[in-house]
């Protein structure tokens, strides 16, 4: 039999989604038009947060009054959505977003009109209530990518019971399946052996990195990213890396949009600025492949596009490649107008990228 | 002078003759409008159905007018039916109507109607001729105890005479009526803009007393449906006005009156010449009052004409003037149109060189009007639609020079045509349209016509700027009604179940969401069983709601057609001119109060808006205009 269990978490976020539904109670008994405040979701609105050194919201916020139509069926929906998630949360069950939506289709004048506007809702209620959507047990449709490496963890199975897995020894080649929550309730670190984690974005780099042994031979742990990373995957290095203190390097193809992947697991993205300090790791360092790579280990390469390019001169004013470094790899990349896959490097043969490239490239930043 | 120059004249005079009207006509095609294939078509069918029309109408008749093209096999050939139960004609009369240029054209009466419009249903006859070789067929029955004959007729071109070649004595079924069958060389169009439905439609629009049906050459049927059951008050003939007069025309007047003496001859063949005027004029030509008029010379015919212009007459009497009527135009557009907005306006006649005219307009907005291009233009000159030349119209050209901006049309540069989901209309009725051609497809840049239009055009748009307001408003209101009504309670429902609470009272968040007075009036009406239509019912009924968080006491006014009105609830009410007045309130938040009465006698559709004002109450209201 399932054991239903509520978690702490949990806990926390029925009684912030709860406060929802009485300030809306609370306005009506005073005679006051229904309003709830959200913060402004505005690239404008997005500010470095000193504390934590990630991008946060700003003080910009947006009312939602019912006194339009808009405003008035976003409350709603807010209602129905916290009734909806508290009811989920004391059944013990979750739900993907995707279904929460289709859901919505039996709320009448709150069912919404794309499951966009169901996805902004939660990230919205996460705003307001500063849970997480974990929280909620809404989780995405895909879940979190892979791990391989000397780490051993203990996961909350569904039947209720602790497992524990080493994720070098108890797991295929396909590693560890990273869950959509990996909050201290499901996921628990035991113990960690190893020198790096070793964040990469590509499935087939990832699989050469395994066949080679390099976790072993270079004593790392690697995380599959799939190209822009799913947040359970960003809140599990962040999380891994609090545990261990072990430094955080990524692994990408050398391209713009390669580099937006680092900076939304250093630093934080727009869309889920609010919970910026859980997610994003500002200690990440960014390995490869750089501009320079391009040159130096004259990889092969594609022309850039006129989106790389304007995606380049964006980065080039985005406060988070603010630094020597980046602005003349940037500009270097703009000069020489070539973009590199990481896989290029089998120009070299099958264990160059084990046994040349990635030595050389971490002793560059003083690991090994 | 050179000494050939007279024995060569001489010789060109032997072969100089005169030219009859119809071999000059016959020449000169595009003088009647038969420019090309197209139009030949289109004049054709017009010419026949004017003279349907005017036909009917002299004689009181309720026009039911049945237009037939059918394709021959040879190519652009096509033949064109017109019938109608109008009066018909007497058989000594049928060749001389259809076989003859210019028959029965009153020379020095003046009269608004259709026939000024053409050269007459004679020259789409000698148009056949000269296009097919062959003849016209006429049938005409001018009552049940008569015959009915048909006639087979063809134009004399040098002299300008019928030549009957068949007649004979059918069976018609139709108690009195004529039918005209021609063939002729034409091109059928079916979406061009000068197309025989557009012209149709048109026609339908400005007759809204007439029904037509229309078969097309590939036999598709078309009907335009009668909307008014009264043929519209024939138009009387007037004498000319001394200012609107030619000297031509003076000359010939002098020559045919049948006055003896110059003061008679001024008295009685003009109107507004009064027996001192007539004094006076001829003290200021010089011309004895007991001259003859027929023995003036050339210069005293100049003398007087010179003197016509110096000297004050009265304008015209402009009851002459026969207009549509606004609600007749507006049931025409209704009618051929869907569309929620029509708004129409007859100004009052004008004058413009001793010439009687008056200007109509009309307005349609929205529906299913193409929002993306530019307005359609409808114009009509005495009930008739003018299809071609419309950029060289006094009608668009004052359409043109209105700043339609203001009145929520777009428009590049506040100049020109306006874009926009509208149609407008202009209607100019006189005694003597003032054409820029004898083609008589564009009305002339006349000060006078141009600022009557301009006025009439604006009046439209302030209408269809305030429609556009109203609808922007009602938008509004209907989405904090879809707040108050749907989601709010959902809301309060919501909230109050999850926080395990009784559900709060909304009234007080509601008027605060609202904070509007509105007035919604309705209309309902009830048709009697009496004939004239005198017991049929009108119910107006109007419904004051107060959505604003304090008490409201204002006052509401009910502008009222001059009809027998009844049952005014409440009873305090006022008697204001033509408005109905009361005091309202005061009515609590979220309350209301009902007003309303009935109107008795009126035709179906004749009052179709409830305009409201309101008074003494600030804030913003929907449904009503302030006093």
């Amino acid at each position: 039999m399932t054991k239903k269990r509520i978690f702490k978490g949990n806990e926390v976020a029925m009684e912030r989604l709860r406060e929802i539904a009485g300030s809306v109670y609370d306005q009506l008994m005073k005679e006051e038009i229904p309003a709830l405040e959200v913060s402004s979701r505005t690239k404008n609105n997005i500010v470095l947060s000193d504390e934590h050194n990630v991008w946060k919201y700003g003080e910009d916020v947006v009312q939602r009054s019912a006194k339009d139509l808009g405003g008035a069926t976003g409350i709603l929906r807010s209602l129905y959505t916290v009734d909806f998630i508290t009811e989920m949360i004391k059944d013990g069950k979750s739900s993907t977003l995707r279904e929460m939506y289709y859901i919505s289709e039996g709320w009448n004048k709150a069912k919404f009109p794309a499951q966009d506007d169901s996805n902004k809702l939660a990230e919205d209620l996460e705003i307001i209530t500063r849970c997480m959507r974990e929280d909620f047990k809404l989780r995405p449709e895909e879940d979190g990518a892979r791990v391989i490496g000397n780490i051993t963890i203990e996961e909350l199975n569904r039947k209720g019971d602790l497992k524990r897995i080493n994720c070098k020894d108890d797991v295929g080649d396909s590693g560890y399946g990273i869950p959509y929550n990996v909050e201290q309730e499901k996921v628990r670190f035991k113990s960690v052996d190893a020198d790096l984690i070793l964040a990469v974005e590509t499935g087939g780099m990832f699989d050469r990195l395994v066949e080679n042994g390099f976790d072993e031979k270079s004593r790392a742990i690697l995380v599959h990213l799939k190209g822009q990373p799913a947040r359970s995957t960003r809140r599990f290095i962040k999380r891994l890396y609090e545990y261990s203190n072990l430094p955080v390097v990524l692994f990408t193809d050398g391209d713009p949009w390669s580099y937006r992947i680092f900076a939304s697991v250093a630093y934080g993205a727009i869309k889920t600025a609010h919970i910026s300090e859980y997610l994003a790791t500002p200690s990440a360092q960014y390995l490869g492949i750089t501009p320079s790579d391009i040159i130096n280990y004259d990889l092969p390469s594609d022309k850039l596009t006129d989106q790389d390019i304007s995606a380049l001169k964006a980065e080039l004013t985005d406060p988070r490649f603010d630094s020597d470094h980046w602005r003349s790899e940037i500009n270097l990349q703009l000069k020489i107008k070539k973009k590199s896959e990481q896989q290029a490097l089998a120009k070299y043969g099958l264990d160059y990228v084990t046994d040349t490239y990635l030595p050389e490239k971490l002793s560059e930043i003083n690991l090994k | 002078m050179s000494k050939v120059a007279t024995p060569y004249a001489e010789k060109m005079a032997q072969s100089q003759k005169e030219i009859s009207i119809s071999d000059f006509f016959a020449k000169n095609r595009q003088i009647l409008g038969f420019d090309n294939p197209s139009k030949a078509m289109l004049v054709s069918v017009k010419e026949g159905v004017d003279n349907s029309l005017d036909a009917c109408e002299e004689a009181h008749i309720l026009p039911s007018i049945q237009v037939k093209i059918v394709r021959c096999p040879q190519k652009d050939r096509f033949i064109i039916k017109v019938r109608d139960n109008g009066p018909g004609i007497v058989k000594k009369q049928i060749p001389h109507v259809f076989g003859r240029l210019l028959y029965g054209s009153r020379f020095y009466a003046i009269r608004q109607s259709r026939g000024q419009q053409g050269i007459g249903i004679s020259a789409v006859v000698l148009y056949g001729q000269l296009t097919t070789g062959k003849p016209a067929t006429v049938i005409s029955k001018i009552g049940d105890d008569h015959p009915c004959y048909r006639m087979e007729i063809m134009i004399d071109t040098k002299r300008n005479r019928p030549q009957v070649l068949s007649e004979q004595v059918v069976l018609w079924d139709p108690p009195h009526g004529t039918e005209i069958e021609v063939e002729i060389e034409g091109r059928y169009s079916r979406e061009k803009k000068q197309s025989v439905l557009e012209y149709l439609k048109a026609t339908a629009i400005v007759n809204p007393h007439v029904e037509i049906t229309f078969e097309d050459p590939d036999g598709e049927m078309r009907r335009f449906e009668r909307v008014v059951q009264k043929v519209p008050d024939q138009a009387k003939e007037i004498k000319p006005h001394p200012h609107g007069i030619e000297l031509g025309v003076l000359k010939s007047m002098l020559h045919n009156t049948e006055a003896r003496k110059m003061s008679s001859f001024l008295i009685t063949e003009y109107s507004r010449i009064s027996p001192r005027g007539a004094k006076e004029i001829l003290e200021r030509s010089g011309i004895g009052e007991n001259k003859k008029p027929h023995l003036l010379s050339p210069d005293e015919v100049q003398m007087l004409y010179d003197a016509f212009q110096a000297t004050n007459f009265m304008s015209p009497p402009t009851d002459c003037l026969s207009p549509i009527g606004d609600n007749l135009i507006r049931k025409g557009l209704r009618k051929e149109i869907d569309s929620k907005f029509a708004y129409t306006v007859t100004r009052e006649p004008g004058v413009f060189r001793g010439t009687p005219f008056q200007v109509e307009a009309g307005i349609v907005y929205g529906g299913e009007l193409e929002a993306g291009g530019p307005v359609k233009i409808l114009r009509f000159a005495n009930r008739v639609p003018l299809l071609y030349q419309q950029g060289g119209c006094a009608m668009t050209h004052a359409i043109e020079n209105i700043n339609w901006r203001p009145y929520g049309l777009e428009q590049k540069g506040g100049r020109g045509i306006p874009y926009g989901p509208a149609m407008i209309l202009v209607h100019v009725a006189s005694t003597n349209v003032p054409f820029t051609s004898e083609s008589k497809e564009a009305v002339a840049d006349v000060d006078e016509i141009i600022d009557e239009i301009t006025r009439a055009l604006q009046a439209l748009g302030r209408r269809v700027k305030a429609h556009i307001n109203k609808r922007q408003k009602l938008k509004k209101v209907s989405e904090k009604y879809s707040i108050v009504r749907e989601i709010l309670p959902e809301i309060a429902k919501k909230s109050s179940s999850i926080m395990g609470k009784p559900i709060p009272p909304l009234d007080p968040v509601i008027t605060k969401i609202m904070n509007i007075v509105v007035i919604d009036s309705g209309i309902h009406y009830t048709e009697g069983n009496s004939k004239d239509g005198s017991d049929s019912v009108t119910e107006v009924t109007i419904k004051a709601q107060n959505y604003t968080a304090k008490p409201r006491k204002f006052r509401v006014m009910v502008k009222v057609p001059q009809a027998l009105i009844q049952g005014i609830y409440p009873e305090s009410y006022r008697m204001k001119g033509d408005a109905i007045e009361w005091d309202v309130g005061p009515i609590h938040p979220a309350k209301f109060e009902h007003l309303g009465f009935s109107i008795l006698g009126l035709a179906k559709d004749d009052y179709d808006e409830v305009e409201v004002f309101y008074g003494n109450l600030p804030g913003e209201v929907i449904g009503a205009d302030p006093l």
